[in-house]
């Protein structure tokens, strides 16, 4: 999908600077834009050096572990249909736990995990199950506390203040997950298959 | 606002502190991690700056975004975050690129950059995870997943553009 994308972009770029004479500008912007994800990059390493270290002191000092107990209730609420203490659970636990973090490297091993535990309570085995379904649904708009990339990003472009999309970006994905499970709830009852 | 920052790096060396962690060898540790996944996703982030500076520079982007304009008009999404809108499901390192870009052109702190930092933090790269996820198991039927997911990552959208209006403009 991506590599179409990509491709197409770049396409209908060259295309479009043809026909309007663009060429020569198109030529420039190339190594222009190249200049600016050097730029980018040295000032992302920054931002990126400084909030992976101290979210290896949190998951060190068993902080991470802490925000899963907190996690926990609220996950067993809403998947109200899988056993409470199983792998299942514990997976999906800490593959929040991560996101909510922003550890993407941690998350992604976690979720497939996940994944794999809710297969095993699976009975039709190319069927999603319901459990299943919302997983991915809460996967699409994870609550970010620190958005690691997104604030580096923002200082390495010269904001005032990179931290202040930190609230809202909270309060937005409350409301987008709350939304999808919403959705998701009323949807499985259309969709057949199993728990 | 603008302690926030300090105080979340505060507390959490804190708290490592407390706990006995050896907080400066830990933290050089994580940012050796840091450095590694700057490093990774580089190409990543120039392949798609590149892609999207030729499109924006041939007139090929506002050719895109005067199409879509009807739409974004109706749910008063500012027409420069529209590239993010449609990256973001498909791609998170290429949204990445696309966020550089947009708060490289209208700045970081401009509505437009605040409204596309809050989406990139708040939604995530949904057709990837699904394939991945679903792809891993061998499950074929996939049933209700896809309508979901992109009804919460509407919603993420129009919730930004709602939230950001009233907090900061």
């Amino acid at each position: 999908m991506i590599n179409k994308i990509w491709f197409f972009m770049i396409a209908m770029a060259v295309a479009f600077a043809a026909t309007s004479g663009k060429l020569a500008l198109l030529n420039d912007e190339i190594f222009n834009s190249l200049k600016t994800s050097v730029e980018l990059a040295l000032g992302l390493i920054g931002g990126m050096v400084l909030w992976c270290g101290v979210l290896k002191v949190a998951e060190k000092s068993g902080l991470v572990d802490k925000l899963s107990l907190l996690i926990r209730p609220v996950l067993r609420l809403i998947f109200n249909e899988l056993p409470s203490k199983g792998n299942a659970m514990g997976a999906m636990v800490m593959n929040m736990t991560s996101n909510m973090l922003g550890l993407g490297n941690a998350a992604t091993p976690m979720g497939l995990k996940a994944m794999d535990e809710l297969q095993k309570l699976n009975t039709k085995k190319d069927v999603a199950t319901n459990a299943m379904c919302l997983f991915l649904v809460i996967n699409a708009a994870p609550p970010q506390f620190i958005p690691a990339t997104v604030l580096s990003l923002r200082s390495s472009m010269g904001s005032a203040n990179p931290g202040i999309i930190i609230l809202p970006a909270l309060i937005n994905s409350m409301l987008a997950l709350t939304t999808g499970i919403i959705a998701c709830k009323l949807l499985e009852r259309t969709t057949g298959g199993s728990r | 606002m603008s302690y926030i920052i300090p105080l979340i790096i505060l507390f959490i060396l804190t708290y490592g502190y407390i706990k006995g962690v050896k907080v400066y060898e830990v933290f050089v540790e994580g940012a050796k991690e840091g450095l590694q996944i700057t490093y990774r996703i580089f190409p990543y982030i120039a392949a798609m700056l590149l892609a999207v500076g030729m499109l924006r520079k041939s007139g090929g982007l506002d050719f895109i975004l005067y199409i879509l304009s009807p739409v974004t008009n109706i749910m008063g999404i500012p027409k420069e975050v529209m590239p993010l809108v449609i990256m973001k499901p498909l791609s998170g390192s290429g949204a990445l690129g696309v966020l550089a870009d947009i708060l490289k052109r209208e700045g970081a702190d401009s509505f437009a950059g605040i409204v596309a930092s809050t989406i990139m933090s708040s939604t995530e790269t949904i057709f990837y995870t699904i394939t991945i996820y679903f792809g891993s198991i061998g499950i074929k039927n996939i049933r209700h997943t896809l309508a979901a997911a992109l009804i919460a990552d509407l919603a993420g959208v129009i919730g930004a553009v709602i939230i950001c209006t009233i907090l900061f403009k």
